[in-house]
């Protein structure tokens, strides 16, 4: 049994504490926007945030996030595409296949808590998620004109 | 399977009853007859379904798999219905359904950036027919001629009285007229949607996480397995301990799935995963255990120089010339094993009773994939059917290859009644791919005192995709798909170069690796081995690579023409920022033309690509907005292969398990890239494929330039830029 804060609502999970959070996620929560693609943390595809940085779930395993802790997932950035990431994406068109999107937007989200406005250099640094139909020329854009639009909401 | 097969199979069966449209993924299982006898849907004709309140549903037999083929294929039907854009939807029809009904949606398959170019006609031709019978219920019903109305935007005028209706009101009626016999297609130059930058259909699920791709899939009681199967190509499951691991959380059953394969069944992936990694395998290698890399590279090695060889294109004699007095130039280049890996590993789902089998799997081929779900589950086909989803990804690693359905289909026969989800972990991925084949090649030419080009050999030796699908491959030793791009002519990829005495020819080598179709086939290699072999004879001639090529495709103005395309954007002949060097490459296939253009900076032995120009004649172009994108894309894919692509052999088997040793392209590492699209609008070609083919050489040629280093063994990592 794990206790994990999930788009901010609480959930007691029925899992084996060593259970990756991806799969918890997954499996048990039923939030599939989160996805799986290498179990070793390496491409990024089972990106969520833990109080706002960018995690790979697939090799966390559930027992060590703590029920106060904050896990957002794709869902719960928003559940309709209103949110100004999937926004930028919806404008610029960014996915193909879309199986690493969810991830890439998340890792976004957390670059854009962090670096309000990114270089090129911020973004090439912090988005090493892998994409294999090659969107990230679109994603550096997206998340370009995501930091335009949250920037100037801010300001607004 | 085949298709071939499924054709000659007649069911006609319940046709006027089977108009149900399948709601992908989301129906209970078997739902699907009930709703066949309901038959509660407005459907038109074939392609076209539309609500009463004027929702439009196309029917798209292709696959989606981020290509934009779903999007591209509704605008084709929706441009000749005429309707309203911005209430179209899309529906995958099943392969069953397809089957009952002649394949009246034709060829399901994915590949070979085919998915426009094979059924533009009668995609349009759909969209033409339901159009007129939507016209004929409205004068129908108004009891005036039909050539007095017309249709724009989803309402239907009679231009006379100025009546009008929407497509909505009258479709019930319209499934009831007669189809017209033959329907006029309109004039690209007057398209409206197709031909327009439209944004995709499906992307704002994929930003939410609602798209269900196939390892998302939920049925009610739905089982999950995770399997391994020998990692040694050829091996066998020698001995497994069941026990072991069959007390573990949520296990269900440990099944040998053939000889090759032990998967674990449990309630959760992760506990059956789990389950996988605890248990004692013990594999019997077989025969290839001890087929390396390196044993690979010399049977190939044989055959650049063996007497016996497969001829693809011979004009003139280009043994003589060779002999003669000339300047002899000689290179040999060499193109490994790539990977697939598509972000979603390789899944399927299946549902078997004694009565019928139904299998849920993202595929690139659904005819393939029903046509297996009905030989391994043992029933008839009418009994079978495939539900398509979304593709994370195919490449074409998910038409031909669908081994992973066939376990699946064997898991679910272990447990009648239950829905049982495999998916492959990226280890299984990896190790169980359809590789990109690998090949050498030896290029010989002779050049005249003029630098002219007066003789060209090119021997290839290696892997044929077509060998163990095709009879008459192992009968001839002849596999046309390896001369792709090479070709005296035709669509599939002709030779763009000019020159008296040319020989193309292979020497077939099959290494017990099991080889696929991988995006751009092989263009990729072929355009590798051509283009960066002719940027070395433009430079042992003393002449500039543009210059050079100019001259040899002085018969071919289309090849020469996305060429000239590039060069101009690049800046090409005009001096370019300091360090920065070009390189420049060009093919035919997949029915179009492509070039491309690289700007490269080699600094300390470490490249770095700062910009593609590409430009493609695709003849027709159905949505530049996404025919930009994947040409873009292609360069990720192309250059990740050029730069890293390998997979190594040792033991009989795959050395790269996973993302941190089978290294792929990131953000930080691509290109600006600028495409270009020169339609020039008497053909159909394909957009998918072709671009990635001219990546690696422009790359290469471009590195040349940087550091005067020719890059002739693949990928790049493995040489060094050092000056």
């Amino acid at each position: 049994m794990a206790r994990l804060t999930i788009n901010g609502e609480i959930r007691d999970i029925e899992v084996a504490p060593e259970t990756p959070l991806l799969w918890a996620l997954r499996e048990q929560a039923g939030l599939t926007g989160t996805k799986f693609g290498c179990g070793i943390a390496q491409c990024g595809a089972c990106t969520v945030l833990i109080d706002g940085v960018a995690t790979r779930s697939c090799a966390l395993p559930a027992s060590a996030v703590g029920p106060d802790q904050q896990i957002l997932t794709v869902e719960g950035l928003s559940n309709d595409a209103t949110h100004p990431i999937q926004q930028a994406w919806l404008a610029l068109d960014v996915p193909q296949c879309g199986y690493c999107q969810a991830g890439m937007i998340m890792a976004a989200a957390a670059l854009l808590n962090s670096t309000p406005t990114p270089t090129d250099d911020d973004i090439s640094a912090e988005i090493t998620n892998i994409c294999r139909c090659g969107t990230y020329n679109r994603v550096r854009a997206a998340i370009k004109l995501a930091a335009e639009t949250m920037s100037a909401s801010r300001k607004g | 399977m085949t298709v071939a097969a499924l054709s000659r199979r007649r069911f006609l069966i319940g046709t006027a009853a089977a108009a149900g449209g399948f709601s992908l993924g989301f129906h209970l299982p078997f739902a699907a007859q009930a709703q066949e006898r309901e038959a509660i849907l407005p459907e038109v004709n074939a392609w076209v379904l539309i609500h009463p309140d004027d929702t439009v549903v196309i029917r798209i037999a292709r696959s989606e798999m981020g290509q934009g083929t779903l999007t591209g294929l509704a605008q084709l039907v929706a441009e000749e219905l005429e309707c309203d854009w911005s209430k179209v939807t899309t529906e995958y029809p099943t392969p069953g359904e397809s089957l009952r009904r002649n394949r009246i949606w034709g060829n399901f398959s994915t590949g070979g950036s085919r998915g426009i170019r094979e059924s533009h006609e009668y995609v349009r031709q759909g969209g033409a027919a339901a159009r007129e019978m939507l016209i004929a219920a409205a004068a129908t019903l108004w009891k005036v001629p039909e050539a007095e109305c017309s249709a724009a935007s989803s309402i239907i005028t009679h231009n006379p009285s100025g009546r009008s209706v929407t497509y909505g009101a009258v479709a019930s009626l319209a499934a009831h007229m007669q189809p017209p016999a033959d329907v006029r297609l309109k004039d690209p130059k007057v398209w409206k949607i197709a031909g327009k930058p439209l944004p995709r259909l499906d992307t704002r699920d994929k930003l939410t996480g609602k798209q269900v791709y196939g390892v998302d899939l939920q049925l009610p009681g739905m089982l999950n397995a995770s399997i391994r199967a020998c990692p040694v190509f050829g091996g066998k499951v020698a001995s497994f301990d069941a026990a072991a691991v069959s007390g573990m959380p949520g296990v269900r059953k440990v099944v040998q799935v053939d000889e090759t394969a032990v998967a674990v069944v449990a309630d959760t992936w992760w506990q059956a995963h789990s389950a996988l990694l605890a248990l004692p395998i013990v594999w019997d290698e077989g025969p290839n255990e001890n087929v390396t890399s390196q044993s690979i590279a010399e049977m190939l090695k044989e055959g650049l120089e063996a007497e016996d060889a497969v001829i693809g294109t011979r004009i003139g004699d280009v043994r003589t010339e060779l002999a003669g007095d000339v300047k002899l130039v000689s290179a040999t280049y060499s193109y490994p094993y790539q990977h697939h890996a598509t972000m979603e590993p390789m899944n399927a789902t299946a549902l078997y009773t004694t009565e019928r089998c139904e299998a849920w799997v993202p595929t690139q081929n659904g005819e393939a994939s029903l046509s297996l779900v009905a030989e391994v589950s043992g029933l008839p086909i009418e009994q079978c059917d495939v539900h398509k989803l979304h593709l994370g990804g195919g490449f074409g690693r998910r038409g031909w290859h669908q081994e992973y359905l066939r376990q699946a289909v064997i898991l679910a026969k272990a447990f009648p009644g239950s829905p049982v989800k495999l998916i492959w972990s990226r280890e299984e991925d990896m190790l169980h791919g359809a590789y990109h084949p690998v090949t050498q090649c030896r290029l010989r030419a002779a050049l005249n005192k003029n630098g002219e080009v007066t003789a060209f050999h090119m021997r290839i030796s290696g892997q044929s995709i077509l060998w163990p699908l095709r009879a008459e491959v192992r009968e001839t030793g002849r596999d046309p798909a390896v001369f792709q791009g090479l070709n005296d002519g035709g669509s599939e990829g002709a030779f763009g170069y000019t020159i008296s005495n040319l020989l193309i020819d292979h020497a077939m080598r099959n290494p017990p690796v099991p080889p696929g179709f991988w995006r751009g086939v092989n263009l990729n290699q072929n355009a590798l081995y051509v283009e960066c072999f002719v940027d070395e004879l433009a430079h042992e001639a003393g002449i500039d690579p543009l210059e050079f090529r100019r001259k040899l495709l002085v018969d071919n103005p289309k090849h020469l023409a996305v060429l000239e395309a590039v060069a101009e954007r690049v800046g090409w002949g005009k001096p370019a920022e300091n360090g920065i060097h070009r390189g420049l490459a060009q093919i035919m296939g997949f029915g179009s033309y492509v070039a491309a253009a690289a700007e490269v900076s080699v600094t300390g032995g470490e490249l770095r690509i700062h910009r593609i120009v590409a430009a493609t004649d695709t003849g027709h172009i159905v949505n530049p907005a996404q025919a930009e994108r994947q040409v873009e894309g292609s360069f990720a894919y192309g250059l990740s292969a050029c730069l890293f692509g390998e997979c190594t052999i040792d033991g009989g088997r795959v050395e790269q398990e996973n993302f941190d040793t089978y290294e792929v392209m990131r953000m930080d590492q691509m290109p600006a890239v600028e495409t270009i699209l020169v339609p020039s609008g008497d053909f159909w070609g394909g957009v998918g494929e072709p671009t990635i083919a001219v990546a690696g050489p422009a790359v290469l040629n471009a590195v040349f330039a940087a550091t005067g280093k020719r890059v002739r063994q693949l990928p790049l990592k493995n040489n060094s830029l050092a000056v």
